[in-house]
């Protein structure tokens, strides 16, 4: 009889243990998302840059040419024009670089966007530093019309020798749906876009 | 070479009665860059290696299996554990692996290189197919699937690059470093050449870079290799390699067709199409464009994509209806064709799509309607 | 079936008498029962998988389309994967370790009786769920069993949230399962049954047992993300609102690639108690197997990201996870040689269990080759999301796993039942199995390196004459388990009485109790040499 006791504590022991991991691993699939993104900042995984303004580069390395290319894409069914006043620039490590790019709202509604941005070689977006950028920011335009998307950025200087071409690549994506109406109305007021 | 290691494996009678128009291959190709090349040597390599450990150890099993039989009287032994050759099987393996890790990752080096390119291409995956940007030059495209659909449906005999032939294949120059930026507009999608050992997933909002260098010119197939929903099957790749001059050449054709057709597009404003040859014309371009997603006879896929005929869409304004077709519907998979297609192909679509199954409301749709949709222009 | 023990009516659950027609087996918390429960439902979904792929393989008997539209044949190639791997393989092993486990150990039953009978019950409404929604307008999921997002959240059917759910159910029933598992061997082991005189089935489902209350819970929370992403507006998958579809893949291969262990770990078990007995001479490295298992359950968290080399990985990571994914061959080469090992100069029978045994280590082995090839980054671009992985994964999953299954069931059918099976009938399955299953999948990796992607429904014509050949191999193993069916019903009904030991070389506490099993066995626990 005490025996069969001790067995049941020790199943209810145990069971506990083992419901409380259960619970754990399934916290731990939800932590994996921004242990991810802690990850990709680390080893630059899948190019994604920094979402906060770098402070400005100190000095320049006068010695290495680093060329840099943009693309500029709308998603799927996203009726923009938006593309880069140029498409490739040619830049010192830690020279500090400005250029516009340019969106136009063709569709019949006003629409808010967000773009996203993704470097290649992945490695290299640790060592791409924006000091503004409108990827910062959700974009409003009424349809019709056009503006200027600023983007002041810098390659670090301690980019590794191998990356002489570095991509940065912006997606537009339509998240109009996706912000509340008020939300909504506030962007446009305070935009004059 | 290749084919002869491996076809013993094989019984003779399933090489007999071969139809196919090109060879049947057994292995993998050997491709047509060095990358390729190296690649095929490492799949060899690792595959020999298997056949002697497999050979080695079920020629002990079958030795075993032969001579230790109880019904020859075999008595089992004692030993159930030596430590020794437990080591040993333990550290032979490893010192295996070692060794193929080298080559190995000598090639993943290399392969993954993609500086001092000298031509950059944009590729683009879509629900199903193919967008080419040439970064530094003024032309794209998108290349679809051009098989016809009676083929696919086994109405006439199909030819001999089944499901392996698009409209306009990209071209690439030989002997050069061409690099790959490869995304998606929509769901994940892999572009894949198997003579360039490239395969590379295209996931929206990201770009991936992938490089080859072509030793031969040549018209190189590939496919898409990731399930990107309905027609996964029917999104073809093809590649030609053509000589640097004959590239350059090609390429200076094309811009200059392309800039044409802009200018033909002005004119058409103010040309107007009869009904008969929107219809012609409709037809051709819906079913090459249009028909995947909302079938040949206009029913759709009930629940997935929205049938055409009787439906308020195709009955209803007009104005909605070519905005729908330019500019596509958020959400779903309906594609803005403004960026695709050209202003007489859309004109066609949109009358074609108003007049036929039985949606019979006359309305004849012209270029210069779609235009003012059409507001980058 | 019908011998019962003399003191069961003192037993809790019996109380009030033991029900008898179906309430018996709605109600019972019998180990046995349960087992064959389990067993029974996945072999039911063993041929419900099964006819979906052979409406497959006879869409693809000849280029072009014929039976199918594309979209269907995505929906059954996503199903049968689903359903094969959580309906049919995954509760073969579950049932085999309900019957065997608290017998192997001397232990009265499982730890947890009345969950044991939920873990079970659920089981049948998740795959109800899943083949009605085939049913729905628009169809079943269609996004492949890896529902690879934005495929499976933006761009998918009404039904996702159907799949969802019974997603969910077989999560919940395979951590149910798994937690009574571990419970029963922790405390309920015969005194003197140590750790390391456990049978090697019992030591690999307990390896298996923690790897599933590790991952399902990951799973399920993929899956939630799934739905949250469709229908409730976040944005885990969507790079819109700064997610990353290819984190998805992360998630999914950080449960999905344990998920290949679990279902291959028991089956090593299976394995290592059959391959002794029928050389009659012990196994050969307890220890080294028991070391082998532990490690591969360990590596198995380390190598997820081999199933993504082309998304666009750092060279680091690339670098990483194919030199752990080569180092996996390592334990699992172990075991092999400790097989063969076992078998040297031992005194070989072939009944029935061991043909299936021999059959398995040496197509697993085929797969395990192909898995390293696989390994090898460069190489795997090539190999990657064709023909090639089809192959490789179902010689370890059907004539790995499922063969282990079948073995195993052969092995024990006599301990079950109490009679000896059709031997003639069992070895024209085996023989008709073991042709049929090579003809099917071995020229699947021709087609694979020829170029041929998987999870297409139509193909280019080099690949028609191999595809006709796959066909007919598949048509031929369909049919070869309908014997299989006829072998478990015939050795029910009857025949030849098996003794308690049943196998001449038969070691350990399942095989002292008389055969059939009794309803309930070691009430008293048995005194372990």
């Amino acid at each position: 009889m005490k025996d069969e006791l001790k067995t049941q504590q020790a199943t209810n022991k145990l069971v506990k243990k083992l419901v409380v991991t259960v619970f754990l691993m399934f916290g731990f699939g939800f932590a994996l998302i921004p242990l991810y993104d802690v990850f990709c900042d680390i080893t630059g995984l899948n190019g994604k840059t920094s979402e906060v303004a770098a402070v400005q580069s100190s000095s320049i390395d006068k010695s290495r040419i680093i060329s840099v290319e943009f693309i500029a894409r709308t998603q799927g069914n996203l009726p923009w024009i938006f593309k880069p006043e140029v498409k490739k620039m040619n830049v010192h490590p830690g020279e500090m670089h400005q250029l516009n790019f340019i969106v136009k709202n063709n569709s019949v509604s006003n629409m808010v966007v967000q773009a996203v941005p993704s470097v290649s070689p992945g490695i290299a977006a640790a060592y791409f530093n924006k000091i503004e950028c409108f990827c910062f920011n959700q974009q409003p335009l009424k349809h019709g019309m056009t503006a200027d998307l600023g983007l002041q950025f810098y390659i670090d200087k301690d980019i590794p020798a191998e990356y002489s071409t570095v991509t940065l690549a912006y997606t537009l994506f339509d998240i109009s749906e996706n912000i509340e109406q008020d939300e909504f109305m506030k962007l446009f007021a305070a935009n004059k876009n | 070479m290749a084919t002869k290691q491996v076809s013993w494996l094989i019984p003779a009678a399933v090489l007999s009665g071969n139809t196919s128009a090109e060879e049947m291959r057994l292995n993998m190709t050997q491709g047509v860059t060095d990358i390729s090349a190296s690649v095929y040597n490492l799949h060899m390599i690792i595959f020999y290696i298997c056949c002697v450990i497999g050979i080695v150890v079920f020629g002990i099993m079958f030795w075993s299996i032969i001579h230790h039989r109880k019904s020859k009287g075999a008595k089992p032994a004692n030993f159930h554990e030596s430590t020794k050759v437990e080591i040993l099987w333990t550290a032979i393996p490893f010192v295996i692996l070692i060794a193929m890790a080298f080559p190995a990752t000598k090639t993943l080096i290399e392969m993954e290189d993609t500086t001092d390119a000298d031509l950059t291409v944009q590729v683009t995956g879509s629900q199903w197919k193919w967008h080419y940007r040439y970064f530094e030059h003024d032309l794209d495209y998108y290349s679809l699937l051009a098989t016809p659909q009676s083929e696919i449906h086994n109405k006439i005999a199909k030819s001999a690059n089944y499901l392996l032939e698009v409209d306009r294949p990209l071209v690439i120059p030989t002997g050069q470093k061409v690099r790959f930026l490869i995304t998606s507009d929509d769901v994940i999608h892999s572009w894949w050449v198997p003579e360039f050992a490239i395969k590379k997933d295209a996931n929206p909002g990201f770009i991936n870079e992938a490089w080859t260098r072509v030793n031969e010119p040549g018209i190189y197939r590939g496919q898409c290799a990731e399930l990107c929903g309905k027609d996964h099957g029917f999104m073809p790749i093809v590649v030609i390699a053509k000589e640097p001059a004959e590239f350059n050449k090609w390429m200076a054709e094309q811009t200059e067709i392309a800039k044409n057709a802009k200018a033909e597009e002005q004119k058409l404003l103010s040309m107007n199409m009869s009904m008969e040859e929107l219809m012609t014309l409709g037809e051709k371009v819906y079913n090459a464009n249009c028909a995947a997603c909302h079938q040949q006879n206009g029913q759709g896929i009930p629940g997935v994509f929205p049938g055409l005929k009787d439906s308020a869409i195709a009955l209803g304004d007009v104005k909605e209806h070519i905005n729908i077709v330019v500019n596509g519907k958020a959400g779903t998979a309906m594609q803005a064709f403004g960026k695709q297609l050209a202003l007489k192909d859309l004109a066609a679509i949109v009358t074609y799509e108003r007049n036929a199954w039985g949606n019979n409301t006359g309305d004849v749709v012209q270029a210069a309607a779609i235009n003012e949709f059409l507001v980058d222009k | 079936m019908s011998t019962t023990n003399s003191n069961a009516d003192n037993h809790a659950e019996e109380h009030h008498g033991a029900p008898s027609g179906i309430m018996r087996w709605l109600l019972t918390t019998n180990h046995k029962d349960i087992g064959s429960l389990y067993l029974l439902f996945s072999l039911l979904m063993f041929f419900i998988g099964g006819a979906m792929a052979m409406v497959i393989r006879a869409e693809l008997f000849q280029p072009g389309l014929q039976i199918v539209e594309p979209d269907f044949f995505n929906q059954m190639t996503t199903v049968h994967g689903l359903i094969m791997v959580f309906g049919a393989v995954m509760p073969a092993f579950v049932g085999l370790a309900n019957w065997m486990v608290p017998m192997m150990i001397g232990a009265p039953d499982m730890a947890l009786p009345r969950m044991n009978n939920w873990s079970f019950w659920i089981l049948p409404f998740a795959f109800l769920i899943l083949l009605m929604s085939l049913f729905m307008e628009g169809g079943g999921p269609n996004f492949g069993w890896t529902f690879y997002a934005p495929l499976s959240t933006t761009y998918s059917n009404d039904s996702t949230a159907l799949f969802v759910f019974s997603v969910h159910i077989m999560g919940i029933s395979s951590i149910m399962g798994a937690i009574n598992v571990i419970v029963t061997i922790f405390n309920l082991r015969a005194p003197g049954m140590t750790f390391m005189k456990m049978p090697l089935f019992v030591w690999t489902w307990l390896i298996t047992a923690f790897l599933l209350i590790a991952v399902m819970p990951v799973l399920a929370g993929a899956v939630t993300m799934v739905l949250t992403d469709k229908y409730f507006a976040t944005s885990f998958f969507d790079a819109a609102g700064g997610g990353d579809p290819v984190m998805f893949q992360h998630i999914f291969w950080f449960f999905g690639h344990p998920e290949v262990y679990i279902m291959i770990l028991p089956a090593f078990g299976i394995i290592s108690q059959i391959v002794p007995t029928f050389s009659r001479k012990k196994l050969f490295g307890y220890s080294s197997m028991v070391y082998a298992t532990a490690s591969i359950a360990l590596l198995s968290f380390l190598v997820w990201a081999h199933h993504m080399f082309t998304t666009g990985m750092p060279l680091a990571g690339e670098l990483f996870f194919m030199y752990c994914t080569m180092l996996i061959s390592v334990p699992t080469g172990v075991k092999i040689f400790n097989w063969v090992a076992t078998m040297w100069r031992g005194s070989l029978t072939f009944e029935v269990p061991m043909m299936f045994s021999i059959a398995f280590i040496v197509l697993f082995t085929i797969g395990g080759f192909s898995g390293l090839m696989l390994a090898i980054t460069p190489a795997d671009f090539q190999y990657h999301d064709t023909y090639f992985v089809v192959a490789h994964f179902h010689y370890v999953l059907v004539t790995g796993a499922i063969f282990s299954i079948m073995a195993g069931a052969y092995y024990w059918l006599p301990k079950w039942t109490g009679n000896m099976f059709d031997e003639k009938l069992a070895k024209t399955h085996f023989w008709l199995s073991l042709v049929s299953v090579n003809v099917l999948f071995f020229p699947m990796h021709f087609v694979g390196l020829a170029g041929m992607p998987r999870r297409i429904p139509d193909y280019a014509l080099q690949f028609a004459d191999f595809n006709a050949v796959i066909s007919i191999g598949g048509f031929a193993f369909g049919l070869s388990q309908l014997l299989f069916v006829a072998v478990v019903y015939k050795c029910i009904k009857g025949g030849e009485k098996a003794t308690a030991q049943v196998w001449e070389g038969a070691e350990g506490l399942e095989w002292e109790v008389p055969s059939p099993a009794p309803y309930h066995t070691f009430e008293t626990p048995p005194t372990i040499k």
